[in-house]
């Protein structure tokens, strides 16, 4: 079973872990990714964009293929959108399997499609104004090793 | 042909989305930005860089040759910065 949800409010990580576990099956393993706003130079607040509708699809469409490669017992993804200030928390991977190297596995899959195909932008407000932050090379490294 | 634009793309343009009549030599999404960036001085600046840009056609990351049709939603946005 697979749960995914973009939402403004905040989750409770215990709970989404909670879920993982009596989601279904034998599970053994639960690995589970909290990305969380930095303050660093001094950002004040994060403010996130998102194309409703597409986000969702692509994020199912990512969650359906790390199915496909590894034997997942539930996958939970909770990303929030709207204004976030440091120390908050952003986004949520849980995923539930038989053993850790599946779970370990398919969270990073996850997360690394997650930030370079969804379709969220940050706009940081810090002293002098707002930027929208740029997308990272690295980041699109990381999603290659999956190919 | 409905059009959205997120991030810095709808800040300099101005709108989230719009409902545009396209010409009929608008056949991929290249040349609909080519059509758009003639529109107003918000649209160059938004389209001035292709490099800048990505897209997606009906909700489907695609590339500036893939082909658009007159009821397709076509969407522009800078590279993604999630999670």
């Amino acid at each position: 079973m697979s749960d995914i949800r973009i939402q403004r409010e905040d989750f409770d990580p215990g709970a989404e872990i909670a879920a993982l576990n009596t989601m279904a099956g034998d599970v053994g393993a639960i690995a589970s990714f909290i990305g969380l706003v930095r303050a660093d130079g001094r950002m004040e607040a994060m403010t996130l964009d998102h194309y409703p509708g597409f986000a969702e699809r692509e994020i199912s469409a990512h969650v359906a293929e790390a199915r496909s490669r590894w034997p997942l017992l539930g996958v939970r993804v909770v990303h929030r959108v709207g204004r976030l200030t440091p120390g908050e928390r952003i986004v949520f991977v849980g995923v539930a399997s038989s053993h850790r190297q599946a779970a370990f596995a398919a969270a990073e899959f996850l997360m690394d499609y997650l930030k370079t195909r969804a379709p969220f932008w940050k706009l940081e407000e810090r002293e002098g104004g707002a930027t929208w932050v740029e997308a990272r090379e690295s980041d699109d490294e990381s999603v290659r090793r999956w190919r | 042909m409905k059009l959205l634009y997120f991030a810095w793309v709808r800040q300099k343009i101005g709108l989230s989305e719009e409902q545009v009549s396209v010409p009929s030599d608008v056949t991929t999404v290249a040349t609909l930005m080519e059509f758009l960036s003639r529109r107003g001085p918000g649209y160059e600046a938004a389209f001035r860089n292709p490099a800048l840009l990505r897209c997606a056609v009906n909700q489907e990351h695609a590339k500036f040759d893939a082909r658009v049709r007159p009821d397709d939603e076509v969407a522009f946005f800078p590279p993604v910065t999630g999670g």
